[in-house]
């Protein structure tokens, strides 16, 4: 069987490349390895509203389980910041149907699905890449000219096609979450917690839903003295005002790529979303960067269609155009996140002493100069900021 | 070689992107390493429910 256009994965990334490619005209084919897709979800759902804004993404109703107005940022000591603004808004996904309404709309356009259906193994055939896929019916072959990666964190269409996408232990955060039902958290703000004993080099993190919270963490192992779950566990237990009668209902894992190394494209190949490690080093969300990846890939895409071309250098636009829009914000937050893993709780103490919510946002929005004065009259924080965060 | 306890295992997926040697495969519910793991141990410093053990 021959496709203009292979997806593997059915996540938010593939399905948004799915729908764009449907869209121009393509004949396009969605491999997901799962029964259903959207299940087990592999994050806090979280999203910003200017993050959906941006793409003209209408959500149906059914996919949104929660508001989110603002953030509660907690200390080590449980000082609390809080954050509120306009470009604060967002929406707690319900993601098992965001997903599968994502691939719905994808569908709509003419977008081919199959289920339960594996990528196992793809080789390069008369320029084309030819797939091979395990299904319920038995093994299946697929030659298309173009292969999308949209395999997530254990992608093995990059590797497959001679990309490095392995992600270093140093920047890839170690992740555990429990949906749990009746925890006592104000609504219509997401709660962050910070803290060496806490979270490791990373931050805990309850989500209220509609009748459910995402409460997780993730955590860098090179500061961990004991694996994420125990982290989780202690942290539930030490936190009796949020979970005293609360129970889970659901419990996830997930690796979180919180740094960029891996090229995004070869011949005939794209990657985009988690596979391509598009994730916001330092709030670790990755919805919007996945979506904007495939919106970006589609574009490039519809070019080497047009010009019959897909050799890596053709397709090496598609990760221009990332870097030029999203690479020196990343390489910011990079410092800043560096920047924060050298804090002690002792600095997390009086950050919360001295910084605005309005502050914080700012931080997360990669305007770090400010930080420096701020800090100015206290020594300790001032060399740590300079070396980290100055130009 | 390293071994999964798949009492414990999420199969969440995470320990595939970390391993060097792409010797770890993720299915529906459940994660085979094959013979080109060189027992590095990454995975199981990755793995937040310590479900990988040599």
């Amino acid at each position: 069987m021959k496709v203009d256009c292979l997806i593997v994965g059915a996540g938010p990334a593939g399905s948004m490349m799915a729908k764009e490619m449907a869209s121009l005209g393509y004949d396009t084919m969605v491999v997901e390895k799962r029964q259903e897709i959207g299940a087990p979800k592999r994050c806090a759902e979280g999203i910003t509203k200017h993050g959906l804004d941006k793409f003209g993404i209408k959500l149906h109703p059914l996919c949104i389980s929660g508001r989110i107005g603002g953030a509660m940022l907690y200390s080590p000591s449980g000082k609390r910041v809080t954050m509120e603004g306009k470009e604060m808004e967002g929406y707690v996904l319900e993601r098992k149907i965001f997903e599968k309404w994502l691939a719905s709309e994808a569908i709509k356009k003419g977008a081919n699905y199959m289920i339960k259906s594996h990528a196992i193994a793809m080789k390069r055939h008369n320029g084309m890449w030819r797939v091979e896929i395990q299904t319920v019916e038995g093994k299946k072959s697929m030659e298309a000219r173009l292969v999308i990666g949209a395999d997530g964190v254990e992608s093995k269409v990059g590797k497959w096609a001679g990309l490095k996408t392995v992600n270093k232990i140093t920047d890839y955060h170690s992740g555990i979450q429990f949906e749990m039902a009746n925890v006592n958290a104000e609504e219509n703000y997401i709660h962050l917690f910070f803290g060496r004993d806490v979270a490791p080099l990373g931050y805990a993190w309850i989500f209220p839903k509609a009748f459910s919270s995402n409460v997780g963490l993730g955590i860098l192992e090179k500061g961990a003295k004991m694996k994420a779950y125990d982290y989780l566990i202690k942290f539930i237990k030490e936190h009796d005002e949020f979970f005293k009668n609360a129970q889970p209902i659901e419990i996830n894992g997930g690796g979180v790529p919180v740094a960029h190394f891996t090229e995004m494209v070869a011949d005939g190949v794209m990657l985009v979303g988690d596979a391509a490690q598009l994730v916001n080093p330092i709030h670790g969300g990755g919805i919007a960067r996945a979506l904007h990846s495939s919106i970006m890939a589609a574009e490039i895409a519809d070019k080497a269609f047009k010009r019959n071309d897909f050799s890596k250098e053709m397709l090496k636009e598609y990760e221009r155009k990332w870097d030029e829009e999203y690479g020196e914000k990343t390489e910011k937050l990079m410092k800043l996140r560096n920047f924060l893993e050298k804090l002690e709780d002792k600095d997390f103490e009086l950050l919360a002493d001295i910084l605005q919510g309005e502050d914080i946002f700012a931080l997360t929005q990669a305007k770090l100069s400010f930080m420096v004065r701020k800090v100015i009259t206290h020594p300790g924080l001032l060399k740590l900021a300079k070396k980290y965060l100055m130009d | 070689m390293i071994k999964v306890d798949k009492n414990k295992c999420l199969y969440c997926g995470g320990c595939v992107g970390v391993c060097p040697v792409n010797a770890i495969t993720l299915y529906e519910t459940r994660i085979e390493i094959n013979d080109a793991c060189i027992n590095c141990g990454i995975c199981i410093k990755f793995c937040p429910v310590g479900a990988l053990e040599e």
